[in-house]
């Protein structure tokens, strides 16, 4: 929606390119709708006043994120603690701690089979699992390939698009590229035949299924952290590695010393948003495995989804209980994240 | 020869190539096959028949079995190398098989059946793009209802998301009013709230709404996005308010210093905020998946799912409506990478 300068009246008509006739269309159609709009707005303001014209801008976003957002978080509270199988909450009868009490009925918390919903448990470690390893090995490569791009190599933006260019694809997508790879006759196995190697069925075997699955989604996400580090990096002044030069500092030296200290708030972004991510792994893995094999890859979010939409009975206490729970997880590793963020600063 | 391989070796700064420049190298050449391969191997495959599917281990390029017209069949019947009992070669095409046995006839005499062992025969290939893998799911699969759901649902929230949001970033960035600290205070701290956290509920209001099954509960409930308020708020901060007084002073209402002035000058991060949500609409599965029942109402992502999802799928279609789908955000990318890869990294994350 960027504002084109109109085509001055002394330029001859065949002379305005077809991008600056498109523009205009757009140009208009946006004025057009903006003017109905202002013919709303205008009143409103000589009946409240320009200050308040505030509320006015920000009602439309505030209504939306009220009524979809904030208002389902406080329902969703109020949810765990109800039973039945009704949707609407004048259906649903009070059970108090019951949801929470059977989310929580085990033996041994370590072990789910011990556990009453040991589904929930099995997502819970599952989840726990993958999000050290997804984010751990990703930000590694993250920051490897970022480095490696911050030299000046050749070629660098063609390279960055390249690494970048998975981020778009969609879950699903990404799901179905790989299932294809690795399947029974894919290439991949194709690859192992022809270098004298066993045929493996990476979804019948549970390491394997969760090695992909972790793969697989540091392969799609990793080239927006790799982005956003990238720019961290060109942004620390370089006469700062050159003095460190001088000074006789290797490159390792000057990457513990300068590199990392100065790029530890980008990083902390990178982590905070990539643990938030991971903690909600589902559709790809859903398109991919189905959880299995056996319940080797099965996540919280799928347990939340299959519990409130999929299974035969509607568990919608449940489902609520376990987001509350998923939610407090993710609130605690935010705020450890930020905290451990503080310190390294002061430190 | 030493001089050619100094040339090769040539760098731009400190001398020679060292260990560190062959990794770089090493690493980028082993990384674009990674990241690239994959997608590439699906548009190969997307152009195989089902029997070139079926193939281990798997040929590179389409191959499809040549066939002929043969006077006499309906049919275009396939073509064989057959070796003859006396060592000969012949062409050969199969009017049937039976067991072990394959009925041949010569396409230059069709008259004279020839009966051969189906081990002496060899499939003739030839290099042939399968379209039809594109064309025939278009009546199997509703591909088209399911794009015109996808265009609809990313064009809506898109244009939505930056209205609102652009309107809600201006009052926090530019007024002094009550509650500015608090409301921006609520909307970061939702920042961190995924929706798969309020699933229920959300679909509850949904439901309330009777958007159950309808496209706007697909587009409405993601449309206030923190992250684009908070984007836009921290861009327009960096407008100067003079600029917004003059156009007071020249007579311009709150909205037409909205719409003529800021939005023009936030275009950069209008920008950013537009390619974010185009990449969330366009790959968004959770919820559609959820709110979204009747096949007719699926969006691509949905569809596509439950599409591969269907027993007896043949792989070959699915190859190809993955292809189409993953199409329009790639030609996208291709016309805008640069501008959306530093706008990222710029804009995006400060």
């Amino acid at each position: 929606m960027t504002a084109k300068p109109r085509q001055s009246p002394a330029l001859p008509p065949e002379r305005i390119s077809l991008s600056a006739r498109i523009g205009n269309l757009f140009y208009s159609i946006y004025a057009g709708a903006m003017t109905v709009v202002g013919w709303l707005a205008e009143p409103v303001q000589r009946a409240i006043g320009a200050n308040r014209m505030a509320y006015f801008f920000v009602l439309p976003n505030l209504l939306i994120f009220g009524i979809f957002v904030l208002f389902p978080m406080l329902l969703n509270i109020y949810y765990s603690f109800t039973g039945g199988n009704n949707l609407f909450p004048q259906d649903r009868p009070f059970v108090g701690m019951q949801n929470y009490q059977r989310l929580f009925n085990c033996a041994n918390l370590l072990d789910p089979a011990t556990c009453s919903e040991d589904r929930f448990w099995r997502g819970f470690y599952n989840t726990a699992f993958f999000v050290v390893f997804q984010v751990g090995g990703m930000v590694i490569l993250a920051m490897l390939t970022a480095v490696v791009l911050n030299r000046s190599v050749r070629g660098r933006s063609f390279f960055r698009s390249v690494f970048f260019y998975p981020v778009l694809l969609s879950p699903v997508v990404v799901a179905l590229i790989w299932k294809w790879i690795l399947q029974r006759d894919g290439l991949l196995n194709a690859f192992l035949v022809s270098i004298g190697m066993e045929r493996v069925l990476f979804f019948l075997n549970a390491n394997w299924a969760v090695f992909w699955v972790i793969s697989i989604s540091i392969w799609a996400q990793m080239g927006f952290y790799m982005l956003i580090l990238l720019a961290g990096l060109q942004s620390i002044p370089k006469d700062m590695y050159e003095a460190a030069d001088m000074d006789g500092a290797n490159r390792w030296q000057s990457f513990r010393g300068i590199t990392l200290p100065l790029l530890m708030p980008t990083l902390l972004v990178v982590l905070v948003l990539s643990v938030i991510r991971a903690v909600q792994v589902f559709d790809q893995v859903w398109v991919l495995t189905g959880g299995g094999p056996g319940t080797a890859t099965v996540y919280v979010v799928q347990y939340i989804y299959e519990t409130a939409f999929a299974n035969q009975t509607r568990q919608f206490g449940m489902a609520s209980a376990a987001s509350v729970v998923l939610g407090m997880v993710l609130l605690v590793l935010t705020l450890l994240q930020l905290r451990a963020g503080r310190e390294s600063d002061i430190a | 020869m030493a001089e050619v391989g100094e040339f090769l070796t040539r760098t731009r700064g400190r001398g020679r190539l060292d260990w560190s420049d062959i990794f770089t190298y090493v690493y980028l050449t082993v990384g674009t096959l990674v990241m690239f391969l994959p997608v590439l191997w699906l548009v190969f495959s997307s152009f195989k028949t089902q029997a070139g599917l079926l193939r281990f281990p798997p040929d590179l390029l389409p191959y499809d079995q040549k066939s002929v017209m043969v006077e006499g069949y309906d049919q275009p019947l396939p073509l064989y190398n057959v070796t003859m009992p006396d060592g000969s070669v012949r062409q050969l095409a199969q009017v049937r098989r039976v067991g072990l046995e394959g009925q041949m006839v010569d396409p230059a005499n069709p008259g004279e059946i020839i009966k051969v062992n189906i081990n002496d025969r060899e499939e003739l290939r030839e290099v042939r793009l399968a379209w039809e893998n594109y064309t025939e799911p278009l009546q199997r699969f509703n591909f088209l209802i399911y794009l015109r759901n996808s265009v609809v649902v990313t064009v809506a929230a898109t244009i939505i998301t930056l209205l609102i949001n652009s309107m809600a970033a201006f009052a926090l960035a530019k007024y002094e009013f009550r509650g500015s600290t608090f409301i921006f205070l609520l909307i970061i701290s939702t920042l961190m709230i995924p929706i798969s956290v309020i699933l229920v509920p959300v679909f509850l209001v949904i439901t309330g709404i009777g958007w159950n099954n309808n496209l706007w509960g697909v587009i409405i409930p993601g449309a206030a996005t923190p992250t684009g308020v908070f984007l836009l708020r921290q861009y327009m901060l960096t407008i100067p308010d003079e600029l917004i007084a003059s156009a007071r002073i020249d007579g311009a209402s709150e909205w037409r210093v909205y719409w003529q002035l800021i939005m023009p000058l936030s275009a950069p991060a209008l920008a950013v905020l537009a390619i974010f949500s185009v990449m969330w609409r366009w790959n968004d599965f959770l919820w559609p998946l959820i709110v979204l029942s009747r096949s007719e109402l699926f969006t691509l992502q949905v569809g596509l799912a439950s599409f591969q999802g269907e027993l007896n799928t043949p792989w070959n279609y699915v190859l190809a409506m993955t292809v189409m789908t993953l199409l329009p955000i790639t030609l996208v990318f291709a016309v805008l990478q640069r501008f959306i890869t530093t706008g990222i990294a710029t804009t995006g994350m400060k």
